[in-house]
Parts: C-alpha cells; sequence; structure tokens
C-alpha cells in the first residue's frame, strides 16, 4: 500500500527491495520532501521515516547526491539551482536552460526516477537525490526514446530536446502505452520553439510500441 | 564567373591535412547574388555588395580519401550544415560515410555567412554545386594521366575514379595528383543530372541529430573557455535609457560575485550595439543572477517613456485611414471607388512579437593583447566581427568568431548585440567572460517584430469580385534601427507582401504610412510578410465571404490567369525567380486536393480554411482545419500545406521546416503579443508570453511538396505567412466571428 502510494507520486522506488536504501543514504530512492509528505499521511509506522534530512546534509554544510551514477558533494550556494550545478560545476551541458521558471521544461532532469525542473530544485532539496541528465539516461544513447527521436528525425535546433526526451522517459516509465492525451498532459510543460512537436508525439508512440521493452 | 584556387594546406584548415592533400577554394560570383533585397541589407552589414556575395566554396580530400567541406552557415535548426555540404558531396560523387564537415570561423572570404531571410540554399546550391564538379573533374583528369588514357573514358563513382577498363584509383590515391591539375573553367563543368544525383533530393539525416539526442550538441551557452566567468547584466527597461546611479553593496556581497561593470550607454544610430547597464560579474551563472538581483540601479527612461502599446495601436490605425505614400499604383482606384458601387473594407492589427528562441543570447569572448576570441550562438558572424571590432576599437580582422550550435535564432540571432556584451566586458575584467540572457532579459530586451496596421479597401463588381483594391500599412521599420531617420517601410519590407499582390486587379495601390519606432524593431521568421499576408489574405477571406463563393474558387478567380507578377524586388533573384501566379494556383489547388477541401463544408464549431502566400521566392497554401468548442477554445486538428519550393534539396528537412512553421504560425495567430506600458515591455517569460505548446499547437501538419526542378528557393519562413489569415479564415467559417486584430486570444469566439 504504501509503496503503491509512492508509485502513485511519481517516486522511483524499487518495489522488489522497498527496504535495501536503508543501508546507504545514497541509494535512497525517496524524495525526502515527500517523506514529509507521508508523515501528514499517517505513515509514520513505516521504517522509511528513519530518514532523515539531516542525513543528506554534513555539518559543514556539504550536500552529497549522486549524478548518473557517480556521487558528488556540493559545498557552494545551498540555493543555487540543481540546473546550474549540472552546467556549470559539472559540465553536464545537455540540460539547458530554458526560463528559470518551470515554464518551458528545457532543464528537465530524473530525480529519483522522476522528472523534475532542475531550475526550480535547489541544492539543499537535492541532498542524498539521485539525478540522470540527458548524458546518464542510457548508455550510448540507446534508450528506446533515443532511437525513436533519431528515426524520426525530431530535433530540429535540439535545444529543447534533452528536456523533451527525459520527460517522455518518464512518462514511459509510468505508462509505457499513453494516449494521445497521456502524451499532451505529460508534454505540455516542455516548449519546442522550432514547433517539433509533430514529431515528439510520433516518437513517443514509436518507442512505446516499439520492440524494446521499457524498463522501469 | 568563378575562379578555383588550389591552395596549399598551410593556408586552410592546415592541421587537419597531410602532405599531399588536395585543397580547393572555389571562389565564385554568382551575378544573380548581387544586390540586397534580404531585411539584413539594412544593416551594419548591409554594404552587401558583391564581394560580401562572393563565396568561396573550401573542400579538401586528403590522401587517406578523407574529404573535409567547410559549412559557413550558421545551424539553428534548418539542417543546412548538413545540407550544403552535401549538396557539394553529391556533385563530387563522394561518399558522404567519408565526409567530414567543419563549421567555418567569421570570414569576409566565405562570402556572406549571415544564415537569415532563407536564402542558404539559394545562394550557395550553385556555388556548392559547381565547387564539388571542379573536384571531381581535377580527380577524374588525374586518374586519366596515370592510367595515360583520356579523361573521358574515366568517370568519378562514389569516392573512386573508374576507367572503362574498370580499373580503379580511389580519391585519396588521386589526391596529390588532382591537386596539380589547372581548375577547370565554370563554363566547361559538366553537372549530373537530377536521376544521377546521389544525396540533393533524398532524405538523410542532419550530422548533428545524434549529438542532439544525447544531450551532446554544443550550442552558445554550453561554451566554455578556460578561467572564464559569467555575467549577467542589468539594462534600462526603456529603451534608449541612460543609467542615472547604481549601488552595488549588496551585490558585491554574493558568494560568487567578483564585480560590476558598468557597460557604456547606447548611442544612435542604435544597429547591433550593445544596449549599455551595469554587469555583475561572478563564478557561475546562478551567483551573476542572484548578485545582478540585489543590484540597486536607477535609470534616466529618456524619449521612449511614453510609449504604450493601446495608444500606438490607435495611432497606427489613425495613420491607415488616411492617404498615405504609394508603393505600387495600377490603374486608378479612386475612380473607381468615386462610381459608387459596393464597396468593402477593414481595418487589421498584429501587436509586437518576440523571438523567443529556446536558447536565449549567449556568448564567450576572451580578449587578450589587442585581439578577441569568441563562440558564439550566431547567425551572422562577420557581423559579430564588425559589432565587436567596432566596441573595441580594433580591426575586424582580430574579431576571431567561432559559431555553435544555435538553440533556435529566428532572425534574433543575426543582431550581435550579446556577443559585443561579452567582448566589452572580457576587456574590462581581464577574462574570458560568458555572458547569458536570462528568459526576461530575451523578452524584454528582444528586436521585437513590429507592430503592425493594415486598412483595405475593395470596389466590388456583382459577382463579388474585386475591381478596385486599396491597402494601406503603417508600422517601425527595421529600417530605423540603422538610421532614424527611416520611419516607413523600407523597399524590403515593401516587396514582403505588400507591393507584389498576386491577384489580377484592374485598378489597385498599395500605400504606407509612416511611424516611428520605441523599441528595438527586428526581422523575426519571415518578417514583414507577417502582417502583409494576415492582412491581404484575411481580407480576400472577407470579399469570398460578402460574395457567398467558395473560398479556393474565389482565390483562383481572382488569381487570373498564370502570369508573372512585377515583384518590385529590385535586383537579386527578380529574374531567377520570377512570382509566377500559375504556381501559386497549383498550390491552392494541391492544398485543397490533399486537405479534402471540396467535401468538408464548414459547421458551426468546425470548419477549414485557406490562406496561399509567395515569400522567399516559394508558393505555399495552408488549409488549416479548425475546432471551437462551446467555450471557445480553438483546436488546430490537422493543417495540410501544399508548397512549391523549386527544388528540395532535403525534403525530410523540407518538410520539418514547414511543420515548425505551422506551429510558430499558429503560435503567433493564436497567443503572440508583445506590449510596452510606460516605455517598458510588459511580458517578460513563457508565463507572460505565451508560445504555442504540444496541445495548443497543431496536432498534424501534413507538407505536400509539388515535385519540381525549378531552382531552390527559400523554406526556412515562407510557412510562417499564410497561416494567420488560413487560421482567423476558419474561425470565421466556424463561429461568424472575423478575427481583424491578433492575437485570437483576446477574443471571445464562444458567444
Amino acid at each position: 500500500m504504501t509503496f503503491h502510494l509512492i508509485q502513485e507520486l511519481g517516486i522511483g522506488c524499487d518495489r522488489r527491495k522497498p527496504l535495501s536504501c536503508l543501508g546507504d543514504r545514497s541509494q535512497c530512492p525517496f524524495d525526502l520532501n515527500l517523506v514529509a509528505l507521508f508523515q501528514e499521511n499517517q505513515t509514520r509506522s513505516l521504517p522509511i521515516l528513519r530518514w532523515s534530512p539531516t542525513l543528506s546534509v554534513s555539518p559543514e554544510h556539504m550536500i552529497d547526491l549522486k549524478v548518473n551514477g557517480a556521487r558528488h558533494q556540493f559545498d557552494g550556494d545551498p540555493e543555487m539551482p540543481l540546473l546550474w550545478y549540472l552546467r556549470d560545476e559539472l559540465e553536464l551541458t545537455g540540460t539547458k536552460y530554458g526560463c528559470g521558471e518551470g515554464l518551458c521544461g528545457a532543464c528537465t532532469v530524473h530525480l529519483n526516477g522522476s522528472a523534475v525542473r532542475s531550475c526550480q530544485r535547489s541544492m539543499e532539496s537535492v541532498g542524498g537525490k539521485d539525478i540522470v541528465t540527458i548524458e546518464g539516461l542510457s548508455e550510448r544513447a540507446s534508450h528506446p526514446l533515443q532511437q525513436a527521436w533519431r528515426q524520426a528525425n525530431v530535433p530540429q535546433c535540439g535545444y529543447c530536446q534533452s528536456g523533451q526526451i527525459m520527460r517522455a522517459a518518464a512518462l514511459l516509465k509510468k505508462q509505457p502505452r499513453p494516449t494521445d492525451a497521456d502524451i499532451d498532459a505529460a508534454m505540455k510543460g516542455n516548449i519546442c520553439r522550432c514547433g517539433t512537436y509533430q514529431r515528439i508525439r510520433e516518437a513517443i508512440k514509436a518507442a512505446a510500441a516499439g520492440p524494446i521493452e521499457v524498463k522501469k | 564567373m568563378s575562379q578555383i584556387e588550389v591552395l596549399t594546406r598551410r593556408t586552410f584548415l592546415g592541421n587537419l591535412f597531410s602532405a599531399g592533400a588536395f585543397v580547393l577554394a572555389a571562389r565564385l560570383l554568382p551575378e544573380e547574388a548581387v544586390g540586397a533585397s534580404s531585411p539584413s541589407g539594412a544593416g551594419s552589414t548591409g554594404k552587401a555588395a558583391t564581394a560580401a556575395w562572393s563565396p568561396s566554396v573550401y573542400l579538401g580530400i586528403d590522401t587517406d580519401g578523407k574529404v573535409i567541406i567547410v559549412t559557413h552557415r550558421s545551424e539553428m535548426g534548418t539542417g543546412i550544415r548538413s545540407v550544403l555540404p552535401r549538396v557539394l558531396a553529391d556533385e563530387l560523387e563522394a561518399d558522404w560515410k567519408r565526409v567530414k564537415v567543419e563549421q567555418a570561423f567569421g570570414d569576409a572570404k566565405y562570402g556572406n555567412q549571415n544564415t537569415d531571410g532563407s536564402c542558404s540554399i539559394r545562394d550557395f546550391y550553385d556555388a556548392m554545386r559547381q565547387a564539388g564538379a571542379s573536384a571531381r573533374e581535377m580527380l577524374e583528369r588525374a586518374a586519366a594521366e596515370k592510367w595515360g588514357v583520356s579523361a573521358a573514358e574515366c568517370k568519378a563513382q562514389n569516392h573512386q575514379v573508374v576507367h572503362t577498363s574498370g580499373r580503379k584509383f580511389g580519391y585519396g590515391e588521386l589526391a596529390a595528383d588532382a591537386a596539380k591539375q589547372t581548375a577547370p573553367k565554370k563554363e566547361d563543368l559538366k553537372f549530373k543530372s537530377p536521376a544521377e544525383f546521389r544525396y540533393i533530393g533524398k532524405e538523410l539525416p542532419t550530422i548533428d541529430v545524434a549529438d542532439l539526442c544525447a544531450g551532446k550538441g554544443t550550442f552558445g551557452i554550453d561554451a566554455s573557455m578556460p578561467g572564464m566567468v559569467h555575467a549577467s547584466i542589468e539594462r534600462s527597461p526603456v529603451y534608449g535609457g541612460k543609467l542615472k546611479s547604481f549601488d552595488d553593496k549588496e551585490a558585491r556581497a554574493v558568494k560568487g560575485v567578483q564585480q560590476t561593470v558598468v557597460l557604456p550607454p547606447l548611442t544612435p544610430p542604435y544597429g547591433f550595439k550593445p544596449l549599455g547597464g551595469v554587469a555583475v560579474i561572478a563564478n557561475s551563472t546562478w551567483a551573476a543572477m542572484k548578485g545582478r538581483e540585489k543590484l540597486k540601479v536607477e535609470w534616466d527612461p529618456g524619449e521612449n517613456a511614453g510609449y504604450d502599446s493601446a495608444n500606438y495601436k490607435q495611432a497606427l490605425l489613425e495613420t491607415v485611414r488616411k492617404p498615405q505614400k504609394a508603393v505600387r499604383n495600377i490603374g486608378d482606384v479612386d475612380a473607381e471607388f468615386a462610381k459608387g458601387g459596393k464597396t468593402h473594407e477593414a481595418e487589421y492589427y498584429v501587436p509586437h512579437l518576440s523571438h523567443a528562441p529556446m536558447e536565449p543570447p549567449a556568448a564567450v569572448a576572451d580578449f587578450k593583447d589587442g585581439k578577441v576570441v569568441i563562440h558564439a550562438a550566431t547567425q551572422n558572424p562577420q557581423a559579430v566581427q564588425e559589432t565587436v571590432a567596432t566596441a573595441l576599437g580594433i580591426d575586424k580582422k582580430n574579431v576571431e568568431c567561432h559559431v555553435t550550435l544555435l538553440g533556435g535564432g529566428f532572425g534574433r540571432k543575426s543582431k550581435p548585440d550579446y556577443v559585443a556584451e561579452a567582448a566589452l566586458l572580457s576587456k574590462q575584467v581581464g577574462k574570458p567572460v560568458k555572458v547569458t540572457w536570462s528568459r526576461e532579459d530575451d523578452i524584454r530586451f528582444d528586436y521585437f517584430h513590429a507592430v503592425a496596421a493594415m486598412y483595405l479597401k475593395a470596389a466590388l463588381d456583382d459577382k463579388g469580385k474585386p475591381t478596385a483594391w486599396l491597402q494601406r500599412s503603417a508600422f517601425p521599420s527595421i529600417g530605423a534601427m540603422f538610421n532614424p531617420a527611416n520611419q516607413t517601410g523600407q523597399p524590403f519590407e515593401m516587396a514582403m507582401g505588400w507591393n507584389n499582390l498576386p491577384f489580377d486587379i484592374p485598378n489597385h495601390r498599395a500605400e504606407n504610412g509612416p511611424a516611428k519606432a520605441h523599441v528595438r524593431i527586428g526581422w523575426l521568421r519571415s518578417v514583414a510578410n507577417i502582417y502583409h499576408a494576415y492582412a491581404v489574405h484575411s481580407f480576400a477571406d472577407e470579399l469570398a465571404a460578402l460574395a457567398n463563393r467558395d473560398r479556393v474558387e474565389y482565390l483562383l478567380d481572382i488569381l487570373g490567369q498564370p502570369r508573372k507578377v512585377d515583384i518590385g524586388a529590385r535586383g537579386r533573384m527578380a529574374d531567377k525567380f520570377p512570382l509566377d501566379t500559375g504556381r501559386l494556383g497549383r498550390v491552392i489547388e494541391l492544398a485543397a486536393e490533399k486537405s479534402g477541401w471540396a467535401n468538408k463544408k464548414p459547421a458551426k464549431g468546425h470548419a477549414l480554411g485557406i490562406a496561399a502566400h509567395w515569400s522567399f521566392y516559394s508558393y505555399i497554401a495552408a488549409v488549416v482545419d479548425v475546432e471551437v468548442d462551446d467555450e471557445g477554445k480553438v483546436r488546430i486538428p490537422r493543417v495540410d500545406i501544399a508548397a512549391d519550393v523549386g527544388t528540395a534539396v532535403n525534403p525530410d528537412r523540407v518538410k520539418a521546416q514547414f511543420e515548425g512553421a505551422s506551429v510558430f504560425g499558429a503560435s503567433i495567430a493564436l497567443m503572440g503579443e508583445i506590449t510596452a506600458a510606460g516605455g517598458a515591455i510588459v511580458e517578460s517569460n513563457f508565463d507572460t508570453y505565451s508560445v504555442a505548446r504540444i496541445h495548443e499547437a497543431p496536432i498534424i501538419t501534413n507538407v505536400h511538396l509539388v515535385p519540381s526542378t525549378q531552382p531552390p528557393a527559400g523554406v526556412g519562413e515562407p510557412g510562417v505567412p499564410p497561416m494567420l489569415p488560413a487560421i482567423c479564415n476558419a474561425i470565421f467559417a466556424a463561429t461568424g466571428k472575423r478575427i481583424r486584430d491578433l492575437p485570437i486570444s483576446n477574443h471571445k469566439l464562444n458567444a
């Protein structure tokens, strides 16, 4: 029930090993803000509540996080959005700045498996989190969506496409066979000024229907 | 004329080649590419005389067979940096898998590099073919000499020269000898027939697609240099305002902020000059932005403080209600109106628009010892050289501009003010500086698409056909950016759908009135065609509606017999690309056929609309299927675009441009609006300046290309103009409501 709820909220929990994260906070698949939410939702007795937000922030304000499988520590401005940390410090420039206000989706990354706008996540809020950017989405850009994107020649300028692919990947994880309405609902936060929406829709459907199963 | 030069490898891409490589510069002077009908003709680069339009195409073949082709155009999503080299590779009979494309720096030796005006293919298609054919012939002659046979017995085929006997040499084996050949004369060149094309007309992916799907392409905002610092700049909210005072104490207290720098104020003519302001320099983009928020700045707003969109709209409408200067006059419209027959008149309005490319303006510059190295997302690296050189007081030869990928351009990134900011700051700071515009900067300090008002009046015969057609427009001209005295539409603006009405009407006058610019005005994808096409093709639909006639039948009727229309553009492409109303009629018929026009009669809340417009030498008709629900919400389930663009060099990318233009045009029509109040731009991000999202854009755009062997014309822009009137015409058919001022979102469609 609990983990079902977590799934509903779009948090990337591994249902087969729900408690495996307890030994190593960098492995924790849960969003700490949502732990608080669970508390409100009468889930106090759950082992997950042993996760304290302070665990992810060291006394020296060192913020630990995982990006594309590698552990990193950050001791800069805790208010800095994850976007600028990824781009300026880790030089993972595939994640793009588009608006800084969570309006365009160009900066979309996965946070513990869910699509989030990295411009809206401060560094202090991502301590202990597992971040995946477009660079870490797959080995050699082999994700079914990346294959479908190439097949359909989706990109024009290409600037928004990292965010589009990351958003679509989160969609397929949740809804492996999305309808047009599902696609609209998931993708409407991601602007493409070149107007590649038609091919984005086509590529999502191709990936969803394709022979390669989308891994959860 | 053309001149082919064999270079030493050191003069071109020296490090990339081994000794013995065949390196060629094909200097070509296409006589048709002289003059300036593109908007950039008004710019500081407007000295685009013969020399600037003379391309030199550079290519090299190494002894291992590797072919390098220099691409001198900027990639902003059209696929141009893949497609043009492929034209050359086709004539060269090169194996595309063995071709490497190198992006050119800004340098006048490449000819015009301003990737703008939908002109890359039409200006350089011939040049690329000539360069490829020249090198191919030299390779064939080199092989013939080695074998001691006649060159006529040798034929280049997929990276080899093959003799009739079956003997073969790879291109690499021939490179050294080919370099010793005399270059052929242009008049002696043999070109492939369309049937022999290997890449032209074929749908091949671009060279960048894999990188772009992996987050790997490098855009201007991604460029970096060792030791680089970041800048965010506070600018006067009112155009031309001056800095009065500022307090940077709190800004400098922000962790990571290093210093602030005052950029000099803007002086007219404004052109591509940076706006001036106060820059915050920091060790990260975030720290620079955060520091900037803490700046306390006072501005003297200056003469544009009174600019207000609501008042300005009224002033423009007043202007077009009165007679203005004629820019085209046929017959006598006044005499026809004086006869007192049936007439119809209407006024139209299109607001300012912002480009809002997904990548806001960004550039990195490193100034050292009187020279500056730049990495920038720019449509026009030579304008970067000129603008930066002027700003820094150095020779433009000392400005090295590397062109990154562009995260959209739409005309914004041919104006390099933001690059000059980075260069000025680097000189001040003594380090490489990256300038990143925030989205708010991008929207508030754009070179806006001109706000425009149009008035049209027609006299009608008993079949509802116009016997007289008067049209007047007023808009602040792009020309004012380069000379404030330019307060009426410039010739290139008139040539964009205003002084070349394609309809066959015995009495016709087009007029244009004055308007002063109070913000920076710039060209946006399809430029003046946007408002001109909206007014002209909405009005044609109004006349058809009054006559109660089928729109397709009516349009074909007023187009008249196929004929050539005086296109009002002097020089450049007029002879090569006449406006042929027969071709326009054909795309109308094709769009009607493919959309199922004849069988889809308008119903309440659901109808088709059509408009056809000629621009950038291409003929485009759009049929838009519009649904308006009970709440007045507009959906566009389907668009059918018929396009005659001459030869479609890469049909997939051509279709992609029209798919994109369908969205771009729908975005303008449905929701695009920039307004000013108290001299400052009101909108600032995507919450206030709406652009079409996936659920708002046309769901399917079918693109139907007319098969053609005519010279390739423009494709990047011409899909936009017909979308606005086609959507509004469909809304009229579905609801009886005529939208005469945009955007549609300002209207209630459910009442």
